[in-house]
């Protein structure tokens, strides 16, 4: 048992990937010498040599397109994209590339790609520092997208992540990278990790469900911690895997409590609050006391810092949302 | 050993040539392409713009440090190159900067207190680019290379190059750094201006670094030497000195204006401090390389020449001095005074013509933080 952050967590996971497969290379800017930007990769450099951390030249598209033919050639990339907001000039690659060969190759075509990406806000950064783009991946068939929220599940999460044969986009939350460290048992961990395409309920209660997954989760298990102090029990579930999602437990959730919020840092519109709204109305018609609400960014660009506040969805929105679902 | 039928490998070549006028000893040399005679007043005018924008950004990074500002990138070691740049501007022209380029910025006259803002996080850029002929910041690397060659391609459909007007002919000018030379939209804008012949500058600063990457990480051959490849001209500056890339800049920027096209200029020069304060340049490269480079500072050599030729006295250089201390005063005053921008910018920024929908989410905000208020009043 070792008590670590999640971007240790992450390190750690990364490490053990390297020592069990030496097929796995890390790609990415500055992830060699540096340790990348949040030293997630600190010291693997200098451990497994720079043919297997690979300082890449300023480019994503470039990163990700290589990584393709890395993927071909037998190798499992894991490319570091430095911010949310630089994933895009390699969207191309990631749309039409990555997440389409296996269909256009009939299956001949694996590619085993990890993508991860620092994603989410409140670290009072400049533009493009703060997004969080999950959405239009979990919308790209081809693809698929998990959050990790703790450490514990980061440090098994990217090891299966890259075990997997599809490709993989991986997000964490920047903002918890250094937060609460907690104990993280690796020799568990590796023999019997949480299957990684399963949401998990990580606090029980009876009176309404929460669901959020990468950087809301710590907001929504805060907000059930309040809500209980006021005679209220809220269910909190981390989703983990945004695509495939998986509702069983959510709807299971939602047939006791019959309310549900949907918590991300993403805009609202067309976010995974949405399809997560739809499948449950479907699915949970009959037990649901009030429509599913979404809390989440507004439908504007990241602000400036100084008022990213007002833009977060934070404990009071959370908690003035589950107040909502009891006044239908 | 040199290939019977491709010749040497391009990273054997000779080393480049670089264009310079006073070398780091403070000796004014003369180069046959490019030179300029300079005033007296124009020297002094150069020391003095250096002077207080390495304040600027001294000032800048102590703001950073006790907390006023989220982020602060430093131009340490650039000022030549940036200064060079912007003084051999022509009013008409325009410029599409990087995040770094604060000495340009001075020279368009935009205030440095509008910079700190934005790295404050109060704003993403509050001057108005037309105004002062200077786009905003851009933090993506080498998306604006794109926009400076659209704009020179919209300067030409205007008929405003080569009519012969100095006062009219105009040329536009892409800020990058050597990181950014790798980047598919910095190549795709020089196919673009090579095919239209568009009057456009690219003005790379090779500081060496693109945060712990080394210029080797980037490319094989000198950057000015890319140009070639695309059909147009390139030539190496030494970016620390601030009389050749005056220079260079000047002779190129007419080139452009007179409709002969695009060319590259690669200003050679090192980034002094880290990439950000959020960076830690120990961690990845010798301070021998940087003791190296600060016997080229680019404002200390031509103190010493301005000095050596009577140009410039104690009293000179002492009223720079004040000039710098009342600059870095006016800054942390104005710095703390800025307002925190409202809440509603984040719905009324959006779109030149709000949507409904938008304005919805406003008066649910503002339900909700009223109902805030009532409940602490
Ligand atoms: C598309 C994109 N990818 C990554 C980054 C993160 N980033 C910011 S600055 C930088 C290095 C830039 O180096 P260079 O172009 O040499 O300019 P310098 O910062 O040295 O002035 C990187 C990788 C970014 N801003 N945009």
């Amino acid at each position: 048992m070792t008590t670590m952050s999640l971007a240790k967590a992450l390190n750690a996971g990364l490490r053990r990937a390297m020592e069990d497969d030496d097929k796995v290379v890390i790609m990415g800017e500055d992830v060699g010498r540096l340790g990348g930007v949040f030293r997630i990769t600190d010291g693997l450099q200098k451990d497994f040599g720079d043919d297997r951390v690979i300082d890449t030249p300023l480019a994503e598209s470039g990163i990700v397109g290589t990584a393709v033919g890395l993927a071909m050639r037998g190798y499992r990339p894991v490319v570091e994209i430095q911010f949310d907001g630089f994933v895009y000039p390699a969207y191309d690659q990631i749309v039409c590339q990555v997440a389409k060969l296996h269909y256009r190759s009939r299956g001949r075509v694996r590619i085993p790609m990890v993508i991860r990406i620092p994603f989410g806000g409140g670290i009072g950064a400049v533009e493009h520092h703060s997004e969080s783009p999950e959405a239009q991946f979990v919308h790209t068939p081809g693809l698929k997208v998990v959050a990790c929220s703790n450490p514990a599940d980061a440090y098994a999460m990217i090891q299966q992540a890259i075990h997997a044969d599809d490709p993989v986009i991986f997000l964490e939350p920047k903002r918890l990278y250094h937060a609460a460290k907690a104990d993280v048992d690796e020799a568990a961990l590796s023999e019997s990790p949480a299957p990684l395409w399963q949401s998990r309920v990580v606090r029980s209660g009876s009176d309404a469900t929460l669901v959020a997954y990468g950087p809301t989760v710590s907001t929504c298990l805060d907000a059930a911690t309040v809500a209980a102090e006021e005679g209220r029990s809220l269910e909190v579930i981390d989703l983990r895997t945004l695509s495939p999602l998986d509702l069983v437990p959510v709807h299971e959730s939602v047939r006791r409590t019959g309310r549900l919020v949907v918590v991300h840092e993403a805009h609202v519109t067309l976010g995974l609050g949405a399809e997560i709204a739809a499948r449950v109305t479907e699915e949970c018609f009959h037990s649901l006391e009030a429509p599913v609400l979404r809390v989440g960014g507004f439908d504007t660009p990241y602000p400036p810092a100084r008022i990213e506040e007002a833009f977060l969805p934070d404990l009071d929105r959370v908690l003035d949302a589950v107040d909502r679902t009891f006044g239908f | 050993m040199s290939d019977p039928v491709f010749g040497p490998a391009p990273e054997r070549a000779p080393d480049p040539e670089l264009v310079q006028l006073l070398t780091p000893e403070g000796e004014r040399v003369h180069h046959p392409g490019f030179d300029v005679d300079f005033t007296p007043d124009e020297l002094r005018g150069f020391y003095r713009d250096m002077t207080l924008v390495r304040r600027l950004d001294v000032e800048a990074t102590a703001l950073q440090r006790h907390g006023e500002l989220g982020l602060w990138a430093q131009l340490l070691g650039q000022e030549a190159a940036q200064i060079g740049a912007g003084r051999a501007l022509a009013p008409q022209d325009f410029v599409f900067p990087t995040y770094r380029e604060h000495g340009v910025a001075w020279c368009r006259g935009v205030d440095p207190v509008r910079l700190l803002s934005l790295f404050r996080g109060v704003d993403q850029g509050s001057w108005d680019p037309a105004e002062h002929n200077f786009a905003l910041y851009t933090i993506v690397i080498g998306a604006q290379t794109l926009h400076a060659t659209g704009y020179a391609m919209g300067v030409q459909r205007d008929g405003l190059v080569g009519t012969g007007d100095p006062d009219r002919d105009m040329a536009v000018v892409a800020h990058f750094g050597d990181g950014a030379s790798s980047q598919g939209d910095v190549n795709e804008a020089f196919v673009f201006a090579a095919s239209y012949n568009a009057p456009v500058v690219f003005f790379c600063q090779n500081n060496q670094w693109a945060i712990s990457e080394p210029f080797e990480r980037q490319s094989r051959i000198p950057l000015y030497r890319r140009a070639h490849g695309f059909g147009f001209p390139g030539v190496r500056v030494d970016g620390n000195d601030v009389l050749a890339t005056y220079a260079v800049m000047k002779a190129a920027l007419q080139r452009a204006r007179e409709g002969q096209g695009p060319i590259l200029i690669e200003a050679y020069t090192y980034r002094m401090g880290a990439h950000t304060t959020t960076d830690d340049p120990t961690r990845y490269r010798l301070s021998e390389d940087l003791e190296h480079w600060k016997l080229k500072d680019p404002i200390a050599r031509l103190e010493v020449y301005l000095r050596r030729n009577g140009m410039a006295d104690e009293a000179f250089t002492a009223d720079v001095a004040a000039e710098a201390d009342a600059l870095g005063e006016r800054m942390r005053r104005e710095c703390h005074a800025l307002p925190d921008p409202s809440p509603h910018d984040l719905w009324d920024l959006v779109h030149a013509e709000k949507t409904a929908e938008l304005a919805a989410q406003q008066a649910e905000y503002d339900a909700h933080a009223a109902s805030f208020e009532e409940a602490l009043s």
